[in-house]
């Protein structure tokens, strides 16, 4: 089954996405930079809703490009060709017929550098939802308010919602995309590696934020980080050299990992 | 050389030998390079200063309230002004933006943010090559397109002639201004869904806009000064016009017949034109940048 065309206003709120679980499946997903180069290699691999899957590997492993294929980010580059499939419960997104605008809204996205358009706080969060249609000033107020708080930002800066955006510092930077993230009502939050760039502080407040925000939303989150791995993620994915070596519950691969590669990197001997 | 003394505080107070000699050749080199880019600055701010000046002194004393509000009188007679001169330059330069700037600009946004390949590397290379066109070949392509067939001089092809020599540099530096945004702010935008040309308008051109606004600025202030093809497209008008299917007067074309005429009044006039004109430019160039700076940029 694949959801055609659909009109953003019946995507957001309505049946098709309120029935969806947000689940993630990639099968036999490769990718190629400039048609020749391939930095992913085949890879299966499932992401249950209501959890939180944790990527790791070394730099240039194709975390990164695998976490961007999940909402077709990869598109923006040019000469990048995507193979196999991945579905958001049981659409396949590279179906002809998926119009690439919904699926991002449906499976948002965050940076490992906070991006926020050089707006104001209100602006940025109120972005997505102005897209899609709407218009009326109390209900955008609505939806500015109910993300920030869901972002644990709300208290922090509920005063200077018409101050620059700009002027946050960089955990409330990050923590305001995903607030403009979750503006939009997604299925799926795919985070990139988004507390390199914090302090320790910030980081324990977005995952936190991240533990709450998995009872609704299936979240996916690459990591340089192993103990934030160990801390957060339900499940933990190990990729090497553009492979999948090894996918389980967190515990289990640090603890007891099948893979001697695996090993060897949870217990720090490379990587 | 592995002098580690060189970095240690015995080191530095070493006095003689090899330390001290290159120690005393840097601080020369340095101070060497810094008076010669002193000296570049001198040599290109210098004539510039002088220019204002003499045009400030000399063209403020031919200016008075008829200067703005009357016409040319005829040679003999003293007093007069160059409203029809005025005039014709706010609209021939407006017309040159008119046509130039949407152009320019979409070619910037095509080159920066679709353009791939061959066909964008072509535009880039003829929009180079537009940009060291003399202007006066510009001025014969306008006659040929809009003169020719509509048999006599007007606005209309002096504002296009304008507007052809402005495309190049508007594109030039849209594009460099539109390439500088961030990709990850393209990506935050395309991340919430956004189509690809919300992005473009809503996200980069705004980030975008004031460094888009210098160049358009730029790029009006070289055309308000063009001279060469307006003189076979706009011609010249002694009498007051708004028509653009007629000739037209515009500051540069009257300061070129003024100066080069034998009449000491003329001269005067003509003086007094080059500091409007100046004039027109910087403040035009003001009031826009003032204008963006409210409109786009916001208090940290």
């Amino acid at each position: 089954m694949v959801v055609e065309h659909v009109e953003y206003r019946e995507v957001i709120h309505p049946p098709v996405v309120e029935s969806m679980t947000g689940q993630m499946r990639t099968e036999n997903l490769s990718v190629f930079y400039d048609k020749t180069r391939q930095a992913l290699f085949d890879v299966t691999l499932e992401m249950p809703a209501r959890s939180i899957t944790a990527l790791i590997g070394p730099s240039g492993c194709g975390k990164s490009t695998f976490i961007r294929a999940l909402n077709r980010m990869n598109e923006v580059i040019p000469g990048t060709v995507t193979t196999g499939r991945v579905y958001l419960d049981d659409i396949q997104i590279y179906d002809k017929r998926v119009d690439v605008v919904l699926l991002r809204r449906l499976v948002g996205m965050v940076f490992q550098r906070p991006n926020p358009f050089p707006r104001s706080i209100w602006e940025n969060i109120a972005y997505g939802p102005r897209l899609a249609g709407i218009r009326k000033r109390s209900e955008l107020d609505r939806i500015v308010e109910e993300s920030l708080r869901k972002a644990a930002l709300w208290d922090e800066v509920k005063d200077r919602l018409h101050e620059s955006a700009l002027g946050l510092s960089g955990g409330q930077q990050q923590r305001l995309c995903i607030a403009r993230a979750l503006a939009v009502n997604p299925r799926v939050l795919l985070l990139d590696e988004p507390a390199a760039a914090l302090d320790p502080i910030a980081t324990g407040r977005i995952e936190e934020l991240l533990l709450q925000l998995k009872e609704e939303l299936t979240i996916v989150i690459v990591t340089h980080n192993l103990q934030q791995a160990g801390r957060i993620a339900d499940r933990t994915a190990f990729f090497l050299l553009g492979r999948l070596i090894e996918v389980g519950p967190t515990a289990r691969i640090f603890e007891n990992p099948g893979d001697e590669r695996t090993e060897a990197y949870v217990t720090g001997r490379f990587g | 050389m592995k002098d580690v003394s060189v970095f240690t505080p015995a080191g530095r107070l070493l006095s003689s030998g090899l330390v001290s000699a290159v120690y005393r050749r840097r601080r020369l080199m340095d101070l060497l390079m810094t008076g010669l880019a002193g000296l570049a600055v001198l040599v290109a701010v210098v004539p510039l200063f002088s220019i204002l000046i003499s045009v400030a002194i000399r063209g403020l004393s031919a200016l008075n309230l008829d200067f703005f509000t009357k016409m040319p009188v005829p040679i003999g007679e003293t007093g007069g002004g160059v409203l029809n001169a005025i005039v014709g330059s706010g609209i021939l330069v407006g017309l040159g933006t008119l046509i130039g700037l949407p152009i320019g600009l979409l070619s910037a946004i095509y080159l920066a943010e679709y353009g791939r390949g061959r066909l964008a590397d072509t535009i880039r290379l003829f929009t180079e090559v537009m940009s060291g066109v003399p202007s006066i070949v510009v001025g014969i392509f306008a006659y040929a397109i809009v003169v020719r067939p509509l048999h006599h001089f007007s606005a209309l092809a002096g504002g296009v002639a304008l507007g052809i020599l402005m495309i190049p540099v508007v594109t030039r530096t849209a594009e460099e201004m539109i390439r500088m945004v961030p990709q990850s702010l393209r990506e935050a935008g395309l991340a919430l869904g956004l189509p690809r040309w919300r992005v473009t308008v809503s996200i980069v051109l705004p980030s975008a806009a004031s460094g888009i606004v210098t160049g358009a600025m730029l790029a009006v202030a070289r055309i308000a000064g063009e001279t060469a093809p307006l003189l076979f497209t706009a011609l010249n008008n002694a009498f007051f016009s708004t028509s653009l299917l007629r000739p037209i007067a515009s500051l540069p074309v009257q300061i070129y017949t003024y100066a080069t005429s034998p009449y000491e009044e003329l001269h005067r006039i003509a003086w007094g034109a080059v500091f409007v004109l100046v004039m027109m430019v910087l403040i035009t160039n003001l009031l826009t940048r003032l204008a963006v700076r409210s409109g786009y940029e916001m208090k940290r």
